[in-house]
C-alpha cells in the first residue's frame, strides 16, 4: 500500500503491465464482426482538378466492397462551422472528398473498402486517375513578398497576437552599444508518432457508433462527427483508450476519422481505416518559418532593444498560428521591442500544433541572439541572463505567478560543471574533436481552462474517477489517480481512473501543457465535493459525533472519517452505505479558473538548459555528449513521469537542432522523405548523457494543486542550447535548423 | 507457389498451434494482429524502419513486416505475449516498468522483444553497444535512457533468460 500523500512521489506507470506484456489497445486494434478495412487513395498532384477517376477495374476486384470518392461520396454537413474542431485555425476546415479540387500533395481522394487489408490497399493502385494540374506555389522564401498577418479566431485566446510595439525599436537599436542581428530558418517537420492514425469504427444500429479513435480529444472526435454527419451527440461514442504518441496530431480530427466514419454509416459495417507512414506526412506539420532578430545592449549588458520577426507558412484555406515571437518580451525587460508575426498561404497542408509549437521555434532565434551578444560583450551567458532577469512581465506589466528561474539557471549551471567553461570559442578539446558548452533558456506557458470530472464511491469503499481525457503517454493515468488518492485519504490501490471515453464528464483535448492543471483541478473538485457528500451524511447519523463539526475540520482517511480537533471522533463511511443501503455515492463536477482573477497574473513555467557537444571537423559528426535541464513548473505531482516527459523533450530538441526535417521538392510540391528511413529521428545510439533537475516552485495562485505542466518545456530551450554549443565548440553560427554535418564544412 | 491461392501452414505462437489458410501476400505482422488477434506486436512503419513489429522467430530477433507468413511455416514464433512467465514479468519487462523505458507504450513491445533477443545474441558488452545494438528499434517519445538503463540492468543482473 502506497503511504500517503502520493503527489509527489516517483510512482511507476499504473498501465505499465498493460504496456509490457502487449496487452494495451490502441485504436486500430479491436476487432469485430465482419471488420471490413478502408485503404485511402492520396492526390499525386499538388494543385488543380480531379478530371476522370476511374474505380471500375479497382471495383470489379474480388472482396472490394466499395470505392468512395467525391463522386458518389454520401452527402455530410453543408456548413463550414460544423466541421470546426476545438483547435481548427480561422480559415474553412479541409473537408475530405468534397470536391475535385486538389489543395496539396498528399490530399486524400479516395477511400477503398474491401474484406482485407491486403485487397484494400491493391485495390487503390488499381484506380485510374487523370487531372488537370495547376501552378502551385510551395516554396516559403519565394513567396515572402506575400507575407501578411494573421487572422484572427477561436483559437488566438490561447494563442494571442504579439504585444504593440513599446518605446522606439529603430533607434535604441541604433544607439545600443552592441548589437546583434541574424536570420533563422527551420524546416517543415512532422509529428511522427510511432502509431500511425487508425479508426475502428463499430456500426450499433441505426446512426449509433461506437467509434475507437487515435485522438488527443475523445469530446473532440466526437462533436466534429456528430456535427459533420448530422448524428446526435449521445449516439457517437469516441473511445481513446490507449494512444501511440501523438505530440499535437491528434489535436484534430484527422481524414481517417471521417472515412471509416462515412463508409461505416453508408454501408452500416463495421469498418477501419488505418493511414500508412507515408500518409502521416499528408496532415498537419510544424511550419517551415523564417525568423529575423536584432537585439541591442548597453555596456552593462543591459537589453535595451528587442526585435523578433517570423514568417511561418500556412495553407490557402486556414491561418494557423502559433507564439513565436512573444517570448522575448515575456522573458526580457527590454524598454523598446518591435515584436511581429507574419503568414505566407501555400498550397500545402494546414500546419498544426506540434510540440512546444512556436516557443521551439521562436526561442530558438531569441536564445542564438542572446549568446552572441553575450560573447560580443565579453559576459558569461549565464550572467548575461540574469543582468536582463525580470521580475515581472515588462510586455503585460503583470507579475508572474511564481518564477524559479534563476534556480534553474544556477542548479543546471552547478550540475553540468558550467565553471569548467574556458569562454573563448574552439578553446576545448577531447582528443581530436572540439569540445562545446551552450546554454539556453526555455519558457511556455502554464494555462489552464475549463473541466469536469466524476468520483464515484461504491459500497466497497472504493472509489471510480472519470474523465474522457485522453492519456497520449503523458502519465495522465497516473497522475490523476494520485490526486484523487491525497484528496480522498485513499491509497491508489482504492481508486480507479477511467479515462478517454466521450460519454465520460468533459475534458478538452490534451494539449498545450494544460492537461494536470485542467483535468488534475477537475479532479480535485470532484473529490472534494464527494468527500463534502459523505460528511454530509455522516451527520445525519447522531451518534457519528460529526453533528456540529465543520468541513474543513473533517479529515478523511482510509475510509475513516476524524475530526482534526477532536481524538475520540472516527466515523467508518461503511456506516453511510449500511444507512443507505450500500447505494454508490456520486458527485460530479466542473472546474475552470476564476475569471475575474486569473488574467491578473502571467503564467509560464521555466527552464535552464545546458549542452555539451563534440564535434568531430573532418567527419562533420555532431554529438550531444550532456545535457542538463532544470525546469521550474511549479509542483511535480510524479517525478518519474515528470522526468521522462522532460527528457523526451530534450531527445526531440535534439531531433529539432540535429536531425530532423521534411524535405520538400518545390518542383512537385512534394515532400520527399515520407519514411522513418529519411525522416531521420535521434536512435538510441544518438542519445548520451541526459539529467533533469526539478526546481522547487511554489505557486498558490495557477491553481489548488500549484502545477503548471511539462509536456513542452523540454524541448523549448534544447535547439538554441545546442547551437550555442557548436558555436563555442566550433566558432561557426549556423541559423539554420536542422545542422546536418554538410554546413559545418 | 501461387500468388493467387491461399496457402495452408502451420505456426507455433507462444506455443499454441496455428494452422492457416492464407494468401502469400500477407504478412506475419498482419497474420499475428488482424487474424489471430495477437496485436500487441506493433505497425509503426510497414518497411521495416522502425523495429515496432519485432517479434522473436526460433528465438532470434525478426522484423514481422518485411516477412511473409507464408516463409516462416513451421516456425516457432514468440510475441510480446508470450514473454513473461504466464502472470510473473520477464526481467525485462520489469525494468522497463522500473525505470519508466516507455511512454505511450506503442513502441515497448518492440523494443523488449528486441532486447530479449539481444540479450540472447550476447554481442552487447555495454552500455555503447547495447545502444547500438537496440538502435533499430525508434521511441518517439524519447524514452531511450529508460530503455538503455532497463537492458543494462538486466544484463548485469545476468538474468536474461
Amino acid at each position: 500500500m502506497t503511504k500517503l500523500p502520493s503527489i509527489g512521489k516517483p510512482i511507476s506507470r499504473l498501465e505499465g503491465r498493460l504496456k509490457v506484456t502487449g496487452i494495451a489497445k490502441y485504436a486500430g486494434e479491436y476487432q469485430a464482426p465482419g471488420l471490413l478495412y478502408g485503404y485511402v487513395v492520396n492526390s499525386t498532384i499538388t494543385k488543380g482538378t480531379i478530371k476522370i477517376i476511374d474505380t471500375a477495374d479497382a471495383k470489379a476486384l474480388e472482396g472490394v466492397i466499395e470505392i468512395f470518392t467525391h463522386e458518389n461520396r454520401p452527402s455530410t454537413a453543408w456548413f463550414d462551422f460544423q466541421y470546426a474542431d476545438m483547435d481548427a485555425p480561422p480559415g474553412t476546415v479541409f473537408k475530405p472528398l468534397k470536391d475535385n479540387e486538389i489543395k496539396y500533395n498528399g490530399q486524400p481522394i479516395a477511400l477503398v473498402v474491401a474484406d482485407t487489408f491486403e485487397m484494400a490497399r491493391y485495390a487503390a493502385t488499381q484506380i485510374k486517375l487523370a487531372y488537370v494540374e495547376e501552378k502551385f506555389e510551395t516554396d516559403l522564401e519565394s513567396n515572402i513578398d506575400k507575407a501578411r498577418k494573421p487572422k484572427k479566431g477561436m483559437a488566438s485566446m490561447l494563442k494571442p497576437p504579439p504585444p504593440k510595439p513599446a518605446g522606439d525599436f529603430e533607434k535604441a537599436y541604433e544607439s545600443s552599444f552592441v548589437q546583434s542581428s541574424g536570420e533563422f530558418k527551420h524546416g517543415t517537420e512532422h509529428h511522427n508518432p510511432m502509431e500511425m492514425f487508425a479508426t475502428t469504427v463499430i456500426y450499433e444500429g441505426k446512426n449509433r457508433l461506437k467509434i475507437y479513435d487515435k485522438t488527443q480529444g475523445t469530446v473532440n472526435s466526437q462533436m466534429y462527427v456528430a456535427n459533420v454527419f448530422g448524428l446526435k451527440m449521445k449516439n457517437v461514442q469516441v473511445i481513446a483508450p490507449f494512444v501511440g504518441g501523438a505530440f499535437g496530431s491528434g489535436l484534430r480530427p484527422q481524414y481517417q476519422l471521417f472515412m471509416a466514419v462515412m463508409a461505416s454509416l453508408a454501408l452500416k459495417r463495421n469498418v477501419r481505416v488505418t493511414l500508412d507512414r507515408a500518409q502521416m506526412f499528408t496532415f498537419g506539420h510544424r511550419p517551415t518559418t523564417l525568423q529575423y532578430a536584432k537585439f541591442g545592449a548597453d555596456e552593462k549588458g543591459k537589453l535595451n532593444a528587442v526585435y523578433h520577426k517570423a514568417i511561418g507558412e500556412t495553407s490557402q484555406f486556414e491561418d494557423y498560428t502559433e507564439i513565436v515571437v512573444n517570448w522575448a518580451g515575456m522573458l526580457y525587460p527590454a524598454e523598446n521591442t518591435l515584436l511581429e508575426h507574419r503568414l505566407v498561404p501555400l498550397d500545402v497542408y494546414s500546419p498544426l500544433d506540434m510540440r512546444a509549437p512556436g516557443g521551439s521555434t521562436g526561442m530558438h532565434a531569441v536564445e542564438v541572439t542572446m549568446d552572441d551578444l553575450a560573447y560580443k560583450l565579453n559576459i558569461d551567458p549565464v550572467e548575461f541572463r540574469l543582468i536582463n532577469y525580470a521580475e515581472k512581465d515588462k510586455s503585460s506589466g503583470k507579475e508572474y505567478s511564481s518564477k524559479e528561474l534563476r534556480k534553474c539557471y544556477l542548479q543546471a549551471a552547478a550540475k553540468f560543471g558550467w565553471e569548467k567553461r574556458s569562454p573563448e570559442p574552439r578553446s576545448m578539446k577531447r582528443g581530436n574533436k572540439l569540445v562545446g558548452y551552450g546554454m539556453a533558456t526555455g519558457i511556455w506557458d502554464a494555462n489552464r481552462i475549463l473541466a469536469r470530472a466524476q468520483a464515484i464511491m461504491t459500497s466497497d469503499g472504493k472509489v471510480e474517477i472519470k474523465s474522457a481525457v485522453t492519456d497520449i503517454g503523458t502519465g495522465t493515468i497516473t497522475i490523476m489517480t494520485q490526486i484523487a488518492s491525497d484528496e480522498l485519504g485513499l491509497p491508489l490501490e482504492d481508486i480507479t481512473f477511467s479515462f478517454a471515453d466521450s460519454s465520460m464528464p468533459f475534458a478538452p483535448i490534451q494539449g498545450g501543457s494544460f492537461t494536470t492543471a485542467t483535468v488534475g483541478s477537475a479532479v480535485q473538485v470532484a473529490c472534494r465535493a464527494l468527500n463534502k457528500e459523505l460528511f454530509k451524511k455522516a451527520k445525519r447519523d447522531k451518534d457519528s459525533g460529526l453533528a456540529d463539526a465543520a468541513f474543513e475540520d473533517a479529515v478523511f482517511s482510509d475510509g475513516f472519517i476524524f475530526l482534526k480537533n477532536s481524538a475520540e471522533v472516527k466515523y467508518s463511511v461503511q456506516e453511510i452505505f449500511a444507512a443507505n443501503g450500500g447505494k454508490e455515492i456520486k458527485t460530479t463536477n466542473s472546474s475552470m479558473p476564476n475569471p475575474l482573477t486569473y488574467g491578473k497574473k502571467i503564467k509560464l513555467v521555466h527552464s535552464a538548459v545546458f549542452v555539451e557537444v563534440e564535434v568531430d571537423e573532418e567527419l562533420g559528426i555532431i554529438e550531444v555528449t550532456r545535457a542538463v535541464t532544470a525546469v521550474a513548473a511549479g509542483k511535480i505531482i510524479n517525478p518519474k513521469t515528470a522526468e521522462s516527459q522532460i527528457l523526451g523533450g530534450m531527445i526531440w530538441g535534439i531531433s529539432k537542432a540535429l536531425h530532423e526535417e521534411t524535405i520538400l521538392d518545390n518542383q512537385f510540391g512534394k515532400y520527399m522523405n515520407t519514411n522513418l528511413a529519411e525522416y531521420h529521428i535521434p536512435v538510441h545510439a544518438d542519445i548520451h548523457d541526459l539529467d533533469v533537475v526539478f526546481v522547487e516552485e511554489e505557486d498558490d495562485f495557477v491553481n489548488d494543486l500549484g502545477v503548471k505542466g511539462v509536456g513542452e518545456i523540454g524541448v523549448v530551450g534544447m535547439p538554441p542550447a545546442i547551437t550555442n554549443a557548436i558555436f563555442h565548440a566550433t566558432g561557426k553560427r549556423i541559423n539554420n535548423l536542422p545542422i546536418h554535418f554538410d554546413k559545418l564544412l | 507457389m501461387d500468388s493467387t491461392q491461399t496457402h495452408g501452414i502451420n505456426l507455433s505462437i507462444n506455443s499454441s498451434d496455428y494452422h492457416l489458410q492464407i494468401l502469400p501476400w500477407v504478412t506475419l505482422l498482419d497474420v499475428l494482429r488482424e487474424r489471430i488477434g495477437l496485436t500487441g506486436t506493433k505497425k509503426g512503419c510497414d518497411h521495416g524502419q522502425c523495429g515496432a513489429c519485432t517479434v522473436l522467430v526460433d528465438g532470434k530477433r525478426i522484423l514481422s513486416c518485411l516477412t511473409l507468413a507464408v516463409m516462416k511455416d513451421g516456425a516457432a514464433i514468440t510475441t510480446i505475449e508470450g514473454i513473461a512467465n504466464g502472470e510473473k514479468l520477464h526481467p525485462i519487462q520489469q525494468a522497463f516498468i522500473d525505470h519508466d523505458a516507455f511512454q505511450c507504450g506503442y513502441c515497448t513491445p518492440g523494443q523488449i522483444c528486441s532486447a530479449v533477443g539481444m540479450l540472447q545474441e550476447a554481442k552487447a558488452r555495454n552500455r555503447e553497444e547495447i545502444k547500438e545494438l537496440m538502435s533499430g528499434n525508434l521511441c518517439r517519445c524519447g524514452a531511450s535512457r529508460g530503455i538503455v538503463n532497463a537492458v543494462m540492468q538486466v544484463m548485469e543482473g545476468g538474468s536474461n533468460e
